[in-house]
């Protein structure tokens, strides 16, 4: 802890924590304004040294800013996870108990699955069997919509997705209960719940979505990094940061429009 | 005497982790606190190694952190209760060493808004600058909402009626008696949650029939907002220097120096 922290790495870390998660290149758009708001060098290429230094500090605390790839678009993410306590129990403040056994039985679902969802039905038909009290599908539905909007699952199309900030702040939690029942990637070797799995049932790696998109770009012949086995699943494309940030030009120039405007 | 003595020989002996600047801060005796005594205190330090209250204070750090995500003043009894426990009898020094890591980690400072109650709510230290865009400012869309009332309120000399608030946010159409898309209910938003938050007071005026109540700047609003950029922005959207409104300007630089000296 040579170096002390400014205002700029005060103000990266709240907004972090304010965000709860965010994409690598907002991030960086984030460092960028943090520097120049604070009058604090600045490099292109000095995030993770930035956040090194916020690490250090966080540390002691038994937390820090951790980076991590998202199951659906591939992209490096990073939010702010409490290492002392990785279990659900952080959770516990805002919601009540039955809701936790909802949100546990959901995640048992998810790692049951092949790929890493599970179905509104079957999370709906679980609220029938809970413990600690019985929820109403309506009430279900209510808890299931409040898990999606803070973010620790994800929902498309009626398929339940553990969230890439739940994944993040939960893997040892996730790990310690299930154990043998979830597996790592074979490439980047983290927690693996949306992926594609080898079909020979002796080796069954697992494989994220866009991990494969990647390892696999241009091979004619896919096999299993592992055992050599023909590779049957269809080669995702990959997803560019470029194709996902074409939606943040807009918001930049609203951005600089309203900043000018108020400027004068 | 025998005491200090005491603790000067545990430090030498067992504190790998203890901070140097730790010695000095027991010595400054926080007034806010005054139970339990300092001699107590110090004996309830003494029983424990320096790990076992820096992983308290990373404790106290967390849950306040949770905690202070629905913006609601936590009381000392649930920090007590929750966190802190059987380390009760070392309550103000851990306190302390938290607000320590707030400030110099985080940029905020936990402020005691509740002296009879003993209820705490983190401020923001950074300086809160309006024309930041929101997308990179932590905060809301209702952040912008409420620092137009929060300026209506100060313009106005401190307190307003509700009417004035209600008429202010008409014209920027966003209604009162509507749902808002992105506010929800307005009235619930300025009337309960900004006020449960510390941001605005929304009190009853005596005598009146029938009822009307009155807005002012809550305590959060007064450590959080800097009033000179507040007056700036207005008078930037006025076209006007900010010594035209001789009042506001006086007392935007009576907090200024007030909050340097802190």
């Amino acid at each position: 802890m040579a170096v002390t922290l400014f205002d700029s790495h005060r103000r990266f870390l709240q907004t972090i924590m304010c965000n709860g998660i965010m994409e690598g290149s907002k991030a960086k758009a984030v460092h960028r304004h943090c520097c120049e708001v604070y009058h604090t060098p600045y490099t292109d290429d000095s995030l993770d040294e930035f956040i090194d230094l916020i690490n250090s500090y966080l540390q002691p605390l038994f937390m820090q800013i951790r980076k991590g790839m998202s199951e659906d678009d591939g992209l490096q993410y990073y939010t702010l996870v409490n290492m002392a306590e990785t279990d659900i129990t952080r959770m516990s403040s805002d919601y009540a108990d039955n809701e936790l056994e909802l949100f546990r039985k959901t995640m048992d679902l998810i790692v049951d699955s092949e790929n890493g969802t599970a179905s509104s039905t079957d999370v709906l038909n679980c609220a029938d069997s809970l413990q600690t009290k019985k929820m109403k599908k309506k009430e279900t539905e209510q808890v299931l919509s409040r898990l999606v909007q803070d973010k620790w699952l994800n929902e498309k199309h009626g398929e339940y997705t553990l969230s890439t900030r739940c994944i993040m702040e939960m893997e040892q939690y996730i790990r310690n209960i299930y154990q043998d029942l979830v597996k790592s990637c074979a490439i980047c070797h983290n927690i693996a719940f949306q992926s594609q799995m080898c079909c020979n049932p002796s080796c069954g790696i697992k494989i994220h979505i866009p991990c494969a998109a990647r390892y696999y770009k241009g091979r004619v012949d896919p096999r299993c990094p592992a055992c050599s086995k023909f590779w049957p699943h269809e080669i995702p494309a990959i997803r560019t940061s470029s194709q996902v940030s074409t939606l943040s030009p807009p918001v930049a120039s609203a951005i600089s429009t309203s900043q000018s405007r108020r400027m004068r | 005497m025998s005491q200090k003595r005491r603790l000067a020989g545990t430090q030498s002996s067992q504190s790998r982790v203890f901070m140097p600047n730790e010695v000095v801060m027991e010595e400054d005796e926080d007034v806010s606190f005054t139970q339990p005594s300092s001699s107590q205190l110090q004996r309830g330090l003494d029983r424990l190694t320096p790990a076992q209250v820096d992983r308290k204070v990373a404790e106290v750090v967390q849950f306040i952190l949770i905690k202070d995500q629905k913006k609601v003043p936590i009381k000392r009894a649930d920090i007590v209760k929750n966190v802190i426990k059987e380390y009760k009898n070392i309550y103000p020094e851990i306190i302390k060493r938290a607000n320590m890591k707030f400030e110099k980690v985080f940029g905020f400072q936990l402020v005691e808004v509740d002296p009879k109650n003993h209820a705490y709510i983190l401020v923001n230290k950074l300086e809160q600058n309006p024309r930041q865009p929101a997308v990179m400012s932590p905060g809301h869309p209702k952040t912008g909402l409420l620092f137009v009332i929060l300026s209506v309120i100060f313009m106005k000399g401190g307190v307003v009626k509700e009417p004035v608030v209600w008429n202010t946010l008409k014209k920027l159409r966003v209604d009162q008696g509507e749902k808002h898309e992105e506010f929800g209910d307005v009235k619930k938003l300025v009337t309960e949650e900004f006020v449960r938050q510390r941001y605005l007071e929304y009190t009853r005026i005596p005598h009146t029939e029938p009822l009307e109540h009155e807005f002012r700047w809550g305590v959060r609003a007064e450590k959080e907002v800097d009033k000179m950029k507040m007056l700036e922005f207005v008078s930037q959207v006025h076209d006007q220097e900010p010594q035209t409104w001789t009042k506001q300007y006086k007392e935007a630089m009576a907090a200024k120096g007030g909050s340097s000296r802190s």
